[in-house]
């Protein structure tokens, strides 16, 4: 071995020979360095402001009760957000229940149980993955897999299985009254004898001469006539040539209605959402679950807790503020996200509230889209009112998660 | 398995080793019950053979000491005691281990039954971050359902065994967490006793504990010695000294020598020995 250059020398000359830097340049570099990092974060700070302020100077005009209380319109001065609001609110409902215990099962499940082995690590390679691809990806996923079902169960307007529906065939009579005929299923095609039983809509006159449509149906024994240019103008009464073919299928739904394929309903919405977020719940979950101590888990284990228990009693409480944390991300992404409920091709203009899990929605970010793309101001006006009530909605979901999230990790008193 | 090495011909089968006397007398001249048998024990991580042939008898309701220098096996095998080397995917062992004639490496042996009986107490105090009275109630609630009343006194009891029920009583409630480094060490301790274990293991108690903390849970130890049997690992002789009634050496995986602790600091049988406990080195 060589000799370093300097080793003759003693330890004090040899600690002075290095060329000394200048202290007074070292700390103006600093701070230098310090104002540039402030100026970067203030970029996105003032975008931001900008940003909201041009939000809520058009939209605060527009906002009223009765635009959260309407349904939208053709006028701007009624249009309304209820449908696409109680659609957010659904979906993101329907993908938090099903996203949250997935998500974590699966986080328990590679972090705590799985062994590390190729296959395991190929899944945790892949869920990052996952986590990066665009949601448009997964609304065809999820237009696949729950609007469709891949064409397995027939089609969304003939679905193969239908659990819980009253399905009826649709007539009209020659008075212009629907009729409905209650029949098994919709590739059923009743046929109609003069005595048949059909169900009309008691129809009751309102105060001020308009009609109030009630939920109820009433009975009537059906007459078709052969001739239809002499048929006596009466309800009940169908010509022969229109009692073929039922002009629609009505399905009556109680709660519990499902039917295979989903269709652009509710349900097929959330969990297409839910394929949107889960990689990032589990991933988030994961990290959760990771950042307890392991110190932690032997004491478990040396009390001889089993897996379960120690997962349940130790791990899994020591970790829920972090993983509602994750979750609040995830859902703060699930309801502003458009792009995969409009490949799912739900309609937009939708007039009722969804009630079952299998009702047709649409959602906030697809209302405002559609707003914001129409070339009248007022339209664009309102995108900007319901881009503050999806801010305000939210701002509710974040609240309730911080909520959960202060429950679980308060300190004990 | 292999068998017992012949040569230690006063060292019955396994099958009645619960029942014999161990060939030195503890301090106190009263002979002890055989609890734990270790006969040409060898470990390994991975291919990393970390323990050679170990003979060693712990005896009942003793405190025996394991010393040695860094990286030497003692708390390997202390770890083999309860099986708490399951978690390392690569930890195996070969040989005999025997706790009051049970077979430790058979590979059905119930590790959940055996933590039962054996507690460990961890070099890092670890409490749960949960209440003090819940960090003590856990351990019993995993095993058998408890009346809350029962349970209150089985809580009381076991803080009060580990000396830190006056400490604690008037704040059970209280989040673990906010306890000083020694009162967390003893309440480890009062929630490995709350299982109503027979071995307590302690993997270097004090290491992280300031002085005054350290003669606590000595005090403890001696305290405890009398209803467990204990098994310590440290690196401090001190230590070894003031609590144990017999200390065993390691030096590189292999077990150097045991005997009773004040003959291991006075008079020990092999030149390692007597360089280790003098501090010339290690």
């Amino acid at each position: 071995m060589s000799q370093p250059p300097g080793q003759h020398l003693d330890f004090r000359e040899l600690v002075e020979r290095g060329e000394p830097r200048q202290i007074a340049k070292r700390v103006r570099l600093d701070r230098g360095f310090y104002l540039m990092c402030m100026a970067i974060t203030m970029i996105a700070v003032i975008a931001l402001l900008v940003l909201l302020g041009s939000i809520l100077i058009n939209g605060i005009p527009g906002l009223s009760w009765s635009f959260v209380t309407n349904f939208t319109s053709r006028d701007p001065g009624k249009a309304g957000i209820l449908a696409p609001l109680a659609g957010s609110i659904w979906i993101s409902a329907i993908c938090a229940v099903v996203a949250l215990p997935v998500g974590v099962a699966t986080a328990l499940y590679l972090e705590e149980f799985a062994a590390r082995n190729r296959f395991t690590n190929l899944l945790r390679l892949n869920i990052s993955n996952l986590a990066g691809v665009p949601s448009i990806v997964y609304g065809i996923l999820g237009l696949t897999l729950f609007v469709r079902m891949f064409g397995l169960a027939g089609t969304t307007q003939d679905p193969a299985l239908e659990i819980g529906g009253e399905t009826y065939a649709m007539y009209y009579d020659v008075t212009g009254e629907p009729l409905r005929v209650p029949v098994e299923n919709r590739s059923v095609t009743p046929t109609l004898e003069t005595g048949t039983i059909a169900y009309m809509q008691r129809v009751l006159d309102g105060p001020d001469g308009e009609l109030i449509f009630t939920d109820h149906w009433e009975p009537i024994p059906l007459t078709i006539v052969e001739d239809s240019a002499n048929a006596p103008l009466a309800n009940g009464v169908i010509p022969a040539v229109d009692a073929g073919l039922p002009v629609d299928y009505e399905v009556e739904k109680p709660w519990y209605y499902v039917q295979f394929p989903f269709g652009q309903t509710v349900l097929a919405g959330g969990l297409t959402l839910m394929l949107v977020v889960l990689p990032i719940v589990i991933i988030s979950s994961q990290e959760a679950i990771r950042s307890v101590p392991g110190s932690l888990r032997s004491g478990s284990f040396a009390m001889g807790a089993t897996r379960l228990q120690t997962v349940s009693r130790v791990t899994l409480p020591a970790s829920i503020p972090m993983i509602m944390t994750g979750a609040i991300l995830a859902m703060s992404r699930a309801i502003g996200e458009a792009a995969p409920i409009l490949v799912l091709g739900v309609a937009l203009f939708i007039t009722d509230v969804p009630q079952t899990l299998m009702d047709p929605f649409t959602v906030l970010p697809m209302q405002i889209y559609n707003w914001s793309a129409r070339f009248q101001p007022e339209f664009r006006a309102l995108a900007a009112s319901g881009i503050i009530v999806l801010l305000f909605v939210l701002l509710a979901f974040n609240a309730i998660a911080i909520t959960i999230r202060q429950r679980f990790s308060r300190p004990l008193q | 398995m292999t068998s017992s090495t012949p040569s230690d011909p006063s060292v019955p089968s396994a099958e009645n080793s619960a029942a014999v006397s161990i060939p030195s007398p503890p301090a106190d001249g009263v002979t002890s019950e055989l609890c734990i048998r270790c006969r040409n024990l060898d470990g390994w991580y991975g291919d990393f053979q970390a323990l050679h042939g170990i003979d060693l008898d712990i005896p009942e309701n003793r405190v025996t000491a394991f010393i040695g220098p860094s990286g030497c096996g003692k708390s390997t095998l202390l770890r083999w005691f309860n099986r708490m080397n399951d978690t390392i995917p690569t930890a195996r062992a070969t040989g005999e281990l025997h706790l009051h004639g049970r077979d430790l490496l058979d590979p059905k042996c119930d590790v959940v039954d055996l933590r039962r009986r054996v507690g460990m107490v961890f070099q890092k105090p670890n409490p749960f971050p949960k209440s003090i009275f819940d960090n003590v109630a856990c351990g019993p609630r995993l095993h058998r359902r408890y009346s809350r009343g029962d349970l209150e006194a089985l809580v009381e009891q076991s803080l009060r065994r580990a000396s830190i029920w006056d400490e604690v009583k008037d704040r059970l409630g209280q989040s673990a967490l906010g306890l000083s480094g020694g009162q967390q060490q003893r309440l480890c301790i009062a929630r490995a006793i709350a299982i109503g274990p027979e071995v307590l293991l302690m993997d270097e108690p004090c290491s992280a504990l300031d002085p005054r903390s350290t003669s606590a849970i000595e005090e403890l130890i001696r305290h405890l010695r009398d209803q467990y049997t204990i098994v310590i690992v440290t690196h401090n002789m001190q230590q070894a000294a003031r609590v144990s009634d017999r200390t065993a050496f390691f030096y590189n995986g292999a077990l150097v020598e045991t005997d009773r602790t004040e003959r291991i600091f006075t008079n020990p049988t092999h030149r390692e020995t007597e360089d280790y406990v003098s501090g010339r080195f290690g």
